[in-house]
């Protein structure tokens, strides 16, 4: 219980001074202001944003950018956009490696990064490690930061809420921190240390949803993992989502509404636009396609068939879902997501 | 008495840490398999998390990722990743699970690298949430097989701290004070953290094993209690609801 009597502001002890820094390389700036200056330009218009995956792509995703991708690897990640930025040889990109299982492996064998903010890479979790994810960073061709998911959930967040860094409890006393960017210090209330995690402002995300309007409006079921977050801290935001309803539909529930128009840049309508992947209520993992796609990597003549049938041969990701089965397939993973073969 | 596999042994014993009305965040895996076995026999209150957001579950099978919709599957609640972590960093999450490749007698954990950091050997995932769980649940648990490899002084990149470099370091270091790592369930044995050093120490031995076979497959000096018990054998009630309902394909416990 507070006491009533006492004044809280000054309880710790007032001069404490430490400053002890991670020494890996910070590959974004966390200034507030930069990035509100960048926000301050940012359209309010609420216009049809509906587009094409490949003019979003190449419209918003530059080479030698920082990017982010929603969703948790295997879990509502943006894949159609994955799948573009390969096919249009995107480069020298910087990448958010928050929980980033199979969309890492996409853009690592696309050769798309260069560096990478690692809290979670080159895993699939129970599934294993990717080869060539691997390579990337075992021949030093991708240059890493170390993060912890909280602490690059939080980056976000300090983003999300116009501010340069937020204080972590986690990290502190391990190689994660000393091989991060973060800084430690004292709470100016109570003495204790913090690690200070710097704002993450990715120059552009891509995140998949359930429902958007053509503005941009959005509805996710399931989970959020941190793309609340990660909408609101990238300067510009790519939507893919399963269906587009109408504004109407948006307004009769906003409670629902997880992302707002004005964070957004590009919408495209993307059905099945996650598998891979999970989507929850809609389809589950196509394990069968992460596995084959883990095995393909282990031998480079295959890897390359592998990935000229699943991207570089298909235009866009109606050709992809062709080539893995179509709609009987994405049928058998609704039942699966659904559990409806269960009594 | 039914026989059973080293997996099977190392799941039943975590299982029985867990306790009605406590929280657990697990991973995929045998974690996972232990807190759906506690909440299936002896916890049917335990709450079960999942750092991506999803709360409460009433699990219908083993999820594959930590973020699938298994595991919110008739949840409480499917949140976000930082409402999960700031519930740990509040200090409402009693207990977690960890993996890694190599762990020290202070319960330090690697699963960042073997090497160099510039260019390594072997590029494992990273902390993922490990450090984060490690650094703000009350107690950590680990359950892995034990050998000279994995139990190492020799650790080469501390990702999620156990008791750093012993008694008061985590809080030195800025972490809240009060908790770390608890249990280390192996196929061999079970071992706590001695209150005084905060060195890995053998509680609990399993059947049929001596202690020489501990010795021989740890890589450190390893303390014993001063009353080491004989681990007690899962039950047969134990290994039938494990078997036919936590993980009917033996997608765990086919691992042996």
């Amino acid at each position: 219980m507070a006491n009533q009597n006492v004044d809280y502001h000054v309880t710790g002890d007032q001069n404490v001074t430490y400053k002890k820094a991670g020494k890996r390389r910070l590959f974004t700036n966390p200034d507030a202001d930069e990035a509100r200056e960048f926000f301050h330009t940012k359209s309010r218009r609420m216009v049809d944003k509906t587009t094409t995956v490949k003019e979003a792509v190449a419209k918003y995703i530059k080479d030698g950018e920082y990017f982010a991708a929603g969703g948790f690897g295997s879990n509502r990640i943006p894949a159609a956009v994955l799948h573009e930025m390969v096919r249009q040889k995107k480069k020298n990109l910087g990448f958010s490696g928050h929980t980033s299982t199979h969309d890492m492996q996409i853009l690592i064998a696309g050769n798309c990064l260069d560096r990478c903010d690692a809290a979670y890479i080159v895993g699939l979790e129970a599934r294993g490690l990717s080869k060539v994810s691997r390579k990337g960073f075992e021949s030093g061709q991708i240059e890493s930061t170390e993060w912890s998911n909280a602490t690059l959930a939080w980056r976000y967040k300090a983003a999300a809420m116009g501010l340069s860094f937020l204080p972590a409890r986690s990290t502190l006393g391990t190689d994660t921190i000393e091989y991060s960017a973060a800084i430690e210090m004292p709470c100016p209330y109570t003495g204790k240390k913090y690690a200070a995690v710097p704002a993450l402002y990715p120059d552009v995300a891509a995140i998949h949803v359930h429902r958007s309007d053509i503005f941009g409006n959005c509805q996710i079921q399931g989970i959020a993992i941190s793309d609340l977050d990660l909408a609101r801290a990238a300067k510009n935001l790519i939507i893919t989502t399963e269906k587009i309803i109408h504004n109407e539909e948006i307004r009769q529930a906003p409670h629902s509404t997880v992302i707002p128009y004005y964070l957004v840049d590009a919408v495209i309508e993307v059905p099945y636009g996650a598998y891979p992947s999970n989507m929850a209520y809609e389809y589950f993992t196509d394990e069968d396609h992460l596995m084959e796609w883990l095995k393909a990597e282990k031998d480079e003549e295959e890897f390359k068939k592998f990935l000229d049938k699943n991207i570089y041969n298909c235009k866009d990701h109606w050709d992809y879902l062709e080539a893995n089965g179509g709609l009987e397939r994405l049928n058998q993973l609704r039942t699966q997501e659904l559990l409806t073969d269960r009594r | 008495m039914s026989s059973y596999n080293g997996m099977e042994l190392m799941i039943c014993l975590a299982s029985r840490y867990l306790e009605d009305d406590g929280t657990v965040v697990v991973g995929t895996g045998a974690p996972c398999a232990a807190a759906m076995l506690a909440q299936k026999t002896r916890a049917p209150k335990l709450m079960i998390m999942f750092e991506a957001g999803g709360v409460g579950p009433q699990l219908p099978s083993m999820p594959v990722s930590v973020g699938d919709s298994r595991t919110y599957y008739k949840g409480l609640v499917s949140t976000s990743m930082p409402e999960i972590m700031e519930t740990c960093q509040r200090g409402m999450v009693d207990y977690t699970f960890l993996g890694g490749a190599q762990i020290d007698m202070y319960g330090n954990i690697n699963s960042t690298h073997i090497g160099d950091y510039e260019t390594p050997k072997v590029r494992f995932p990273g902390s993922g949430g490990a450090n984060d769980l490690a650094s703000l649940c009350w107690r950590t648990m680990m359950i892995t097989p034990q050998d000279k490899n994995r139990f190492t002084n020799d650790i080469n990149f501390i990702t999620s701290p156990g008791y750093l470099t012993g008694k008061g370091a985590r809080e030195e270091a800025g972490l809240p004070p009060g908790c770390g790592p608890y249990k280390i369930i192996t196929n061999l044995a079970i071992m706590g953290f001695d209150e005084e050093t905060c060195r890995m120490q053998v509680e609990s031995i399993h059947p049929g094993v001596t202690r020489d076979q501990i010795i021989e497959n740890t890589g450190f000096e390893l303390l014993w209690a001063d009353e080491v018990l004989e681990s007690a054998p899962p039950s047969d009630l134990e290994l039938e609801i494990l078997r036919n309902e936590v993980d009917p394909r033996r997608y765990i416990i086919g691992r042996g």
